[in-house]
């Protein structure tokens, strides 16, 4: 039985597709069996930062609508044989997307696979809640910034009363905070929400902090996801943010500024 | 930053507040609503037309006039009704008497 990762917001643009890609790949590098989908339907971009846009034959969609099976449809990684991608499809209509037949999906790939990442779209509308339904774990991604954290709480809202788990009163879905696009030195300057200032509001288990980094655009340029880059700050977040979500105790890094004004270092804490 | 910013920096956050400090205060306020919002038992609505059905077999008044407020913590729920009764109706029972 494979365990469903949805990673979802709310508001759009805050790194979702960028996290769905670097836990994919860490996962499936760890040894593995990661499928990762994406169910922004319309929108389609994870083949993109995949980087497999070029190997897209069959989508999500057709899966649903039975015109393809799984196995045609899944992209098996070039760098890493234990990870899968299922694309979106590029058309528009969304009424393939129902409950049944999403379920179908998962639990077939639940037999062949570890885990089962699921890429959400923006919004809480209907793909966003197909996305976090079947969910085991959910990380929420948020920005330090006041929309985006309202719409997590919102998210988990939906979390806790629309899931799967919520309405057949299982255990409730595990959920993480994954803070993005995180600037300590704007934080220092009071410019910028901290970590602690988040969680006070949200108060989730932080499976990590990952730095606004230049290397992010980089990756998604070049169609590699961010954690390859194992030298730039936001790829080695994401390996602890992986390491963190599979057991490991890790202290959070990139929370601090690396340089110390003069004036900070003599009268700073 | 050079040395004279971040002084100046320095003291400018002691008079004027970051706006860090103003968007936690912000989404505090918001998210306490939107809880509340979540929380409200999903019958208000339909409770408050079936009071006003009751009170109007004795007064004339319209839905505005009835607030019903649900707040809550961890240790109770408070229902607060509150009726508005118009001025003339007061007047005009009493000089039904
Ligand atoms: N840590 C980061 N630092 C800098 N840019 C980032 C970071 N995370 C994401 N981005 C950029 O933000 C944009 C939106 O990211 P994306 O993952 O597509 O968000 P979402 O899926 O939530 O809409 C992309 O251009 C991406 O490259
Ligand atoms: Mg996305």
């Amino acid at each position: 039985m494979a365990r469903i990762i949805v990673i979802t917001s709310g508001k759009g643009g805050v790194g979702k597709t960028t996290t769905s890609s670097a836990l994919a790949m860490g996962l499936a590098l760890r040894g593995h069996r990661t499928a990762v989908i994406d169910f922004d339907v319309g929108l389609r971009n994870l083949d993109l930062v995949m980087g497999c846009e070029r190997r897209v034959v069959y989508d999500f969609v057709n899966v649903l609508n039975s015109e393809a099976n799984l196995t045609q449809a899944l992209i098996k990684d070039k760098r890493c044989e234990n990870l899968f991608i299922l694309p979106a499809s590029q058309t528009r209509d969304k009424s393939s997307l129902k409950r049944e037949g999403v379920g179908r999906v998962m639990e077939e790939l639940s037999r062949g696979f570890d885990y089962v990442v699921c890429d959400s779209p923006a919004g809480i509308e209907h793909g966003a809640m197909m996305a976090m339904y079947y969910a085991d774990d959910a990380i929420i991604v948020t920005n330090p910034e006041i929309s985006s954290v309202r719409d997590s709480d919102r998210m988990l809202g939906i979390l806790a009363g629309k899931s799967r788990r919520a309405e057949t009163a299982a255990t409730p879905i595990r959920e993480y905070l994954l803070l993005s696009r995180y600037d300590p030195e704007r934080v220092q300057r009071g410019d910028m929400m901290s970590v602690d200032d988040v969680q006070e509001i949200l108060s989730l288990e932080l499976l990590g902090v990952v730095p606004e980094s230049k290397a992010v655009l980089t990756a998604s340029n070049a169609g590699t996801p961010i954690i390859l880059d194992k030298e730039s700050d936001a790829g080695q977040a994401y390996s602890d943010v992986v390491k963190r979500y599979l057991g490991e105790r890790l202290p959070h890094r990139f929370i601090e500024t690396t340089k110390k004004g003069l004036l900070n270092r003599l009268f700073g804490e | 930053m050079g040395l004279l910013d971040r002084f100046r920096s320095n003291t400018s956050n002691q008079q004027v507040r970051g706006s860090a400090v103003v968007a936690k205060e912000r989404l505090q306020i918001l998210v306490a609503h939107d809880r509340a919002e979540r929380n409200r038992p999903p019958y208000l609505n339909q409770l408050k037309e079936d009071i006003l059905i009751v009170v109007r077999k004795y007064v004339n008044v319209d839905l505005n006039a009835i607030q019903v407020t649900y707040e809550q913590d961890e240790r109770r729920e408070i229902l607060e009704l509150n009726i508005t009764f118009p001025d003339t109706s007061h007047s005009h029972n009493h000089d039904a008497k």
